[in-house]
């Protein structure tokens, strides 16, 4: 069986007039039926432009330059514009960060759930709108009749990010791109949209893409999980392995810097330094300038190891030696 | 609604009578028309009467109470110069004023719209370059330069237009006939320039900002096409600001548009009014800028009116 999606060395590059910025630079990963992926990372690392390169929405000056993006054995980054657009939305839909944003705040719900509908199928307006109700429904809206009526400013963040997802289920897509839908909201809200998600995601066999940089999120939530870091992943592998046993010290800074995962009373722990500018990346490991572990060997660009069973990271010092940081 | 309507008249009320104050003290304090009116060689005797009949005898705050009074019998006085009712006078004139107006700003949306659209969903192409450059013409270029070249160019030398007067008209207005029709044509679009460079900048800052928005980006992965993107999902954004400034300028231009109406000898109220302000005709003048004010209100009212219906997170009775 073919997974669902395959991304073979994805390169998007940005290329403004300070030079280009290689926001995603060879990224590998393979998303099974049913099966969900965390992406993980600090702002900026590429996550949220691996999605959008995944569903073709890169805005200039970004351009996919590089790789294939395998979508049940097609390679989205070939095919034609009008034809991305048939699968936007049907096949592969796509949850933003901002609720409060996605919606249009001149057109009324109905009228922005029916035209997904219209726009991949030919059925009259009734039976659109009836799909949008029973969508809103099923993602716990209540009154779903009386609520298509309504202007997205009559709804709250969370019910409004339910209206997203409900938008995003309409066609039954294979697989959902979620770019940190959960980030924006509050914490009992994000815990019910996380557990109706899954549940909807286990019902219909929907893969999910879910864009994050809250490990917690993923930890309850991801089968697998990549980390990325400056445009590549460094670390990879089932959940279960990676956050019990990370391998890359990127990853281990990372989930050290959980605050619940800190003693009270100490100071949190955090990764020294910053992100680096992708502008002039330096060759190498990009991480090593706020890595400990760091020696000459780091100047050379480390491949993606397999360091255990189904456990890769882009490290030439893993820490291997410990189990369960 | 009713209660938003209600408060909004008064206010409109007393605008209308601040205002009518400030214009009769103005003109007072600008000159007397008795030196105008009445020939120098007319003797004391015939100086003093015509003063009475024209009520100018009274102290001004009594003059202005006579003002008020029949105004409220809808009488806003006599022109001191035609001896006609001032609200006549002006109402003849309007017409001709509506019709440019309403051509000119017709015009401009006409124009303005599609090429700020353009303009702003490819701001690099070398169209929206031109359209940009061709903006800031239409906005430097004095009216009175343009409507002269504008006569030059399309009156003398191809003779394709008339140059000036409002050619026949039916019921007053010369849109209503292919005649007035090509006389109103060279005015129209003498006013409509400078609109249409402000529509154009308008819409193009709007679409450039819209499309920045996440909810566009998310109507497009939702796999709309690119034409629903723009024109539902963008346009009716771009709007309300579009709305706002062309309902404020419709106002000005039917105020202002004297330049214009000079140039093409349009009999419109702008020349009406300056011809007035010559001879301190005060009835005039007040009654002129009472519907100009009137006006203005209504007009803001649409606009409000428009913007509720626009933009649902606008409720009218919320605001003051």
């Amino acid at each position: 069986m073919t997974a669902t999606l395959e991304v073979c060395d994805l390169k998007t590059h940005f290329f403004t007039r300070a030079g280009v910025v290689k926001a995603v630079d060879g990224v590998s990963f393979t998303v099974g039926r049913g099966k969900v992926l965390g992406l993980v990372g600090e702002s900026g690392s590429g996550k949220s432009v691996t999605g959008f390169s995944i569903i073709g929405l890169v805005d200039p000056p970004g351009r996919v330059v590089g790789g294939q993006i395998l979508f049940q054995g097609r390679d989205l980054a070939k095919i034609s514009e009008e034809e991305m657009r048939q699968l936007r939305g049907n096949r592969i839909a796509m949850i933003f960060q901002d609720p409060m944003m996605t919606l249009n705040p001149v057109l009324r719900v109905d009228t922005q759930m029916i035209e997904t509908v219209l726009a991949h199928e030919k059925v009259d307006r009734e039976s659109a709108r009836q799909r949008a109700r029973d969508a809103l429904g099923m993602v716990g809206i209540p009154s779903p009749e009386e609520r298509l009526k309504s202007y997205p400013h009559q709804f709250s963040g969370g019910m409004r990010q339910r209206v997203a997802i409900a938008i995003a289920l309409l066609h039954r897509p294979e697989l959902i791109i979620a770019d940190e839908p959960t980030t924006a909201l509050d914490v009992t809200i994000q815990g019910q949209i996380l557990a109706e998600v899954q549940k909807l995601a286990a019902n219909t066999g929907t893969s999910l893409i879910w864009i994050t940089h809250d490990l917690s999120v993923v930890a309850g939530l991801a089968d697998d999980i990549a980390v990325m870091y400056a445009g590549r992943i460094v670390e990879e592998g089932q959940v279960s392995n990676v956050l019990d046993a990370p391998l890359h010290p990127y990853t281990v800074g990372l989930i050290g810097s959980v605050p619940s995962r800190n003693k009270r009373g100490e100071p949190l722990r955090q990764i020294p330094g910053m992100t680096p500018s992708l502008l002039n990346l330096p060759a190498g490991c990009a991480f090593r300038s706020r890595c400990a572990r760091a020696d000459e060997v780091c100047l050379k660009e480390p491949a993606l190891f397999d360091l255990r069973p189904g456990q890769r990271a882009r490290c030439f010092h893993p820490h291997l030696e410990e189990v369960a940081a | 609604m009713t209660v938003y309507l209600l408060r909004r008249l008064l206010q409109s009320l007393l605008v209308l009578v601040a205002m009518s104050v400030i214009v009769f003290v103005g003109v007072y304090a600008v000159g007397d028309p008795v030196e105008i009116l009445i020939s120098p060689d007319a003797d004391q005797f015939e100086r003093e009467r015509a003063i009475r009949a024209l009520g100018l005898d009274l102290p001004l705050w009594q003059q202005y109470l006579v003002f008020v009074k029949n105004a409220l019998q809808g009488d806003l006085g006599r022109s001191f110069v035609f001896s006609e009712p001032a609200l006549q006078l002006i109402l003849q004139k309007m017409p001709a004023t509506m019709e440019l107006a309403f051509g000119a700003m017709f015009i401009s949306i006409l124009i303005g719209l599609p090429l700020g659209l353009y303009a702003g969903l490819k701001p690099e192409s070398p169209g929206a370059k031109v359209i940009m450059a061709g903006s800031i013409l239409g906005f430097s270029l004095p009216t009175f330069w343009v409507g002269l070249m504008l006569i030059m160019v399309f009156a003398v030398q191809l003779g394709w237009l008339p140059s000036t007067g409002r050619g026949e008209t039916l019921y007053g207005w010369s849109f209503l006939t292919a005649n007035g029709l090509s006389h109103l044509l060279l005015p129209a679009i003498n006013l409509a320039l400078f609109k249409i460079s402000l529509v154009i900048r308008l819409t193009r800052s709007g679409v450039r900002e819209t499309m920045l928005m996440d909810y566009v980006k998310f109507a497009r992965a939702k796999g709309l096409s690119p034409a629903r993107v723009t024109y539902v999902h963008v346009f009716k954004n771009i709007l309300i600001p579009v709305v706002t400034v062309v309902g404020l300028e419709l106002g000005s231009t039917i105020a202002f548009s004297v330049v214009t109406e000079s140039v093409f000898a349009w009999p419109g109220m702008g020349k009406l009014i300056i011809d007035s302000i010559n001879v301190l005709d005060r009835p005039v003048i007040v009654a002129y800028l009472l519907i100009i004010v009137l006006m203005f209100i209504v007009i803001n009212l649409v606009v409000d009116i428009l913007y509720s219906v626009l933009d649902p997170r606008v409720r009218l009775e919320g605001q003051a």
